[in-house]
């Protein structure tokens, strides 16, 4: 077979329409507010506010708006590598950090 | 020559998102530089922070959100056959980029005339840990910024094909690759704004 066209071949789902995505996109303006008004509470608030909302927005636009939702599995363990690989320097960086 | 076509749409995408991890291991090394930075400079950061003008740089990211939305809906219409609204949405997209430019443009340029730019008198006499920051605030907004140009232009392009057909309700493979690029840009502006913006 030739012809692997994605979409149609792989994935017979329907595809979403356009109020999934002006959805998704309210949400988002929604979770923008809620990042700005928390970072007016204080040190501790906004702290929460960037590491709670922040990766939820980013969540939403890599699960709806780059349909990571209808792609199979493989699509969203190469996500997932990359991002446990910046973890894991991540906590290297600060275990040395922390024990200076 | 015969008719047969090779197309594998999946492996495209695969290969296009391969390519937005490299991507993301770019710039997420600047954001854990950043963290280590700000955990060992907090009070300038903090400081460094209040000089920016975070009105601007949530308008940015109205401006950035929606037009991540306009370019999903243009594949929307191209899936539909709506060849004048995909054009119509992707024309959005590409005012709503060139609008961020400008307000970015409008935001560095008071930044310069305050005496804040990469090697200036000025910001060579501010604590180390500002400097830190202003030095990383020019860093990697001017890549993010670097990335809305090559978006914008691969999106020009995408518009063009779509005018002229090669992108179309069968074949759009090209577009969702363009909107990946371009949603991968919205993503690290997710993650400017509490980093620089909100940082005070």
């Amino acid at each position: 077979m030739s012809d692997h066209s994605g979409h149609t071949a792989e994935h017979p789902v329907a595809h979403p329409g356009y109020g999934t995505f002006i959805g998704i996109w309210l949400l988002l303006l929604l979770l923008t507010a809620g990042l700005v008004s928390l970072s007016h509470l204080g040190q501790t608030a906004a702290v929460w506010g960037l590491l709670i909302l922040t990766p939820l927005k980013a969540g939403l636009v890599f699960y709806y708006f780059m349909h990571l939702k209808y792609e199979g599995p493989l699509f969203k363990i190469v996500l997932l590598v990359t991002l446990g690989t910046l973890l894991i320097f991540f906590a290297l960086l600060f275990s040395d950090v922390a024990f200076r | 020559m015969s008719g047969h076509v090779h197309r594998d749409d999946l492996g495209s995408r695969l290969g296009m998102w391969l390519f937005l991890v490299t991507e993301m291991v770019l710039l997420g090394g600047l954001f854990i530089g950043y963290s280590y930075m700000r955990h060992r400079y907090p009070a300038e950061f903090h400081h460094g922070g209040g000089e920016l003008n975070a009105t601007l740089g949530i308008i940015n990211t109205i401006v950035l959100l929606t037009s991540s939305l306009t370019v999903v809906l243009a594949i929307v219409a191209v899936q539909r056959a709506e060849k004048k609204r995909a054009m119509a949405f992707l024309w959005t997209t590409l005012g709503l980029g060139c609008t961020f430019l400008v307000i970015k443009g409008f935001e560095w340029s008071a930044k310069f005339h305050h005496g804040l730019y990469p090697n200036a008198p000025h910001l060579a006499t501010l604590p180390p840990g500002e400097q830190v920051f202003f030095g990383l605030y020019f860093t990697m907004t001017g890549l993010h910024g670097l990335h809305v140009i090559v978006g914008l232009s691969v999106l020009a392009v995408l518009l063009y094909w779509v005018a002229t057909d090669r992108i179309r309700q069968d074949r759009y493979i090209h577009l969702e690759n363009g909107g990946l690029y371009w949603h991968l840009v919205d993503v690290i502006w997710i993650f400017l704004l509490p980093l620089f913006y909100l940082a005070a």
